[in-house]
């Protein structure tokens, strides 16, 4: 079992005649991702040959695409000043999951998104996220497919790479995903933490979450606030930034403490509180993670 | 990118925000003519930096120890006192509560005539990253810092929501303005400025907006007496506000940092002894928390990004190798994108062409992560391997010679 993505998903790749849309269309097709799709304004009717000489109809627009092939979700590899549009486009045409792999959409833009996505019942991953991947199924992003396992671990993080880092310690421990979920580093997303842990709680495949997050914003705090509330399941949680100094934006947009408020200090207080076990040393998160299964963490 | 004062207000007036005159000078001599020109009976002469705490600031000279006079912030009421306040001010180092100890130098400083203040009060819009819009903020604590006020007094402050497509509606304009108690023209000025203020936000993507104090005269009017803007950096980079890019001070950013920046990469200055050189924002955070755990120092943020070229780690390279605080360099790679080879033969150049001095500790996981380690290996450089993220930082600390 998994959440969001599974071998039934048919993807479309917006942007995919660009470098990063080749390169990563290359990526999940290798993987065994069913992509059916890509849509390019201006190149409908052409098709895309992947380097194992797979083709891929292209569309001008994902309206052709989802009519034309029952894309069911899609991926977004277009730069930063036309992303949000494409975004709406892929909801509008009435994709129920976009993932959105820009960086570099403007904050407002970001914020125009929310409210479009709401009326159509769309949920975004990202911007700015790695995307997500259910081991064996489904590679809806830019991750290295071999680093994961299939499992009944479900991963959710802000991070890219240091996600990365997390699930190789829990494969390399035999501890494998079901599914894993970045959800990017920008301060307005498409999906937070509370959103993916209500997926994890719902998946009878999921035994136990790994949480990564970083400083700044508060979304670690409301996820700790939900897991208290509702959540069985144990998790476990890493927040990077613990050294980061104040009012200084560490690479990812969201990732920074304004006005004192959004510290790791502050956010692995909330998560003790709601019975997560927090670790600190990010080199610790498979291990913790392998203690609690065995029951000798907390 | 933040703007000056005098920027935010050239700004503000744009959009028929009141501000009281005035003009920003870069010598004694202009700052005397400004004085003269503005034919005020008095006038404050205000340091531009981009902080805040400038009235209660005091101005060094570079040593930091000799006092050139005690605020940053000055009332002069006549030509000459203009000038030598100025001359005080002017190529000075203004300390505040926001600079840090070594505070900024002063090169422009803005005369802007006197007003008659009633009351001072709070407006402010940021992003609520929750909410996923703008907020507009008031508080009748105006002068005050806002976190302070927040942290004393949360109810005395009062929030409206900012929907980006539509604007701020009148009646959220007149809640605003009943708390901060107006009525009869005032509150009408008010509702109006309100709104205007929201469409400059959205027009021009601010990040940061804010008024303090936002006053009223002696005569019942508005006026910004003080403001800080602050611009989107992604806005900047998708060249949506050139006008507002052309206000850009480089003195007032870090220049290793821009330099940094010109590269592609992303950095932060930091105060420690290990330099780190890492793929991806959230993994290089990771990377400085686990120096520290292991007994050094972050030298540094740096971010290579995930398509990190030869010419970008050979940049990064001679950045890290000009602090002479960097004892030793871990490098921190999890290739997901970037391939491990290619990075281990811009690491085996980069340390040749820079001819790096302090011990380098590579940690290669990912993409091609064995043919990376090969050509480390059989580069000939002194290079220290390691496994795992936790080894590197043991051994870089420990390179360093700084095991506890």
């Amino acid at each position: 079992m998994s959440v969001l993505v599974d071998r039934n998903t048919r993807v479309v790749v917006q942007g995919l005649t660009g470098s990063a849309g080749t390169a990563h269309g290359n990526g999940m097709l290798e993987y065994g991702t069913n992509v059916v799709a890509g849509v390019v304004p201006g190149k409908g009717g052409t098709a895309w040959e992947s380097a194992q000489g797979v083709k891929v109809p292209v569309f001008h627009s994902c309206f052709d695409a989802v009519r034309e092939t029952g894309a069911n979700a899609s991926i977004v590899f277009v730069p930063g000043a036309f992303a949000a549009d494409s975004v709406m486009e892929a909801a509008a045409a009435g994709l129920k999951l976009v993932v959105c792999i820009t960086e570099g959409i403007s904050i407002l833009d970001e914020c125009r998104l929310r409210p479009f996505l709401k009326e159509t019942g769309t949920r975004m991953i990202g911007p700015n996220c790695p995307g997500l991947i259910t081991p064996e199924e489904c590679k809806l992003g830019i991750m290295p497919g071999y680093i994961h396992k299939k499992g009944d671990i479900g991963l959710v993080s802000r991070s890219g790479t240091l996600t990365y880092e997390a699930v190789w310690q829990l494969t390399n421990l035999g501890l494998g995903q079901s599914t894993c979920v970045g959800i990017g580093g920008d301060p307005v997303q498409g999906t937070d933490f509370v959103d993916v842990l209500k997926y994890f709680h719902e998946d009878s495949g999921t035994r136990a979450v790994a949480m990564i997050g970083e400083i700044g914003g508060t979304m670690e705090e409301e996820a700790a606030s939900w897991i208290r509330a509702n959540l069985k399941k144990p998790v476990v949680a890493f927040i990077g930034g613990q050294t980061a100094p104040p009012g200084k934006r560490m690479g990812h947009a969201g990732a920074i403490i304004q006005g004192g408020k959004g510290t790791a200090a502050e956010k692995y207080a909330a998560l003790r509180e709601a019975g997560v076990t927090c670790v600190v040393g990010p080199a610790d998160i498979g291990r913790a993670m392998k203690a609690v299964l065995d029951g000798k963490g907390r | 990118m933040n703007l000056h004062e005098y920027q935010a207000k050239e700004l503000l007036a744009k959009y028929g925000v009141p501000v009281c005159p005035g003009r920003v000078a870069e010598t004694p001599e202009q700052a005397a003519e400004a004085f003269r020109a503005l034919g005020v009976p008095l006038a404050a002469v205000k340091s531009q930096i981009h902080a805040g705490g400038r009235g209660k600031g005091k101005v060094y000279e570079k040593d930091l120890t000799t006092l050139r006079i005690d605020r940053g912030v000055a009332l002069v009421r006549n030509v000459e006192e203009a000038r030598s306040v100025a001359a005080k001010i002017l190529g000075g180092v203004l300390v505040t509560k926001q600079t840090g100890p070594q505070g900024r130098t002063v090169r422009k400083v803005y005369v802007e005539a006197g007003c008659e203040v009633d009351r001072e009060l709070y407006l402010g819009c940021v992003l609520d990253r929750k909410a996923g819009k703008p907020v507009f903020m008031v508080s009748r604590q105006g002068g005050m810092e806002i976190e302070e006020v927040a942290a004393r007094d949360p109810n005395a402050i009062v929030k409206e929501p900012l929907d980006v497509g539509y604007g701020l509606r009148p009646f959220q304009g007149r809640r605003l303005a009943y708390v901060l108690g107006f009525g009869g023209e005032t509150l009408g000025q008010f509702v109006k400025m309100a709104a205007s203020l929201a469409r400059m936000v959205v027009e021009r993507d601010l990040s940061l907006l804010e008024i303090n104090p936002l006053v009223v005269t002696k005569t019942g009017n508005l006026l910004a007496l003080d403001a800080k803007i602050g611009v989107d950096d992604r806005a900047l980079e998708l060249q949506k506000q050139s006008d507002l890019e052309a206000m850009r001070d480089v003195h007032e950013e870090d220049p290793v940092e821009r330099e940094a920046a010109s590269h592609g990469l992303n950095y932060v200055t930091m105060d420690g002894n290990i330099g780190c050189l890492v793929n991806g924002a959230g993994l290089a955070m990771a990377t400085m928390d686990i120096v520290k755990q292991a007994g050094g120092q972050p030298a540094n943020f740096l971010d290579v990004g995930g398509g990190a070229t030869k010419e970008m780690v050979t940049a990064a390279f001679k950045i890290l190798c000009r602090n002479s605080g960097v004892k030793a360099i871990l490098i921190n790679i999890f290739g997901g994108i970037l391939r491990c080879d290619l990075l281990a033969q811009g690491i085996v150049e980069a340390v040749r062409e820079v001819q790096v001095k302090v011990p380098v500790v590579v940690r290669l996981e990912g993409n091609q992560n064995e043919k990376g380690r090969e050509i480390l290996g059989s580069s000939g450089l002194k290079i220290l391997p390691a496994k795992d993220m936790g080894e590197a930082a043991k051994k870089a600390v420990e390179a360093a010679g700084l095991t506890r």
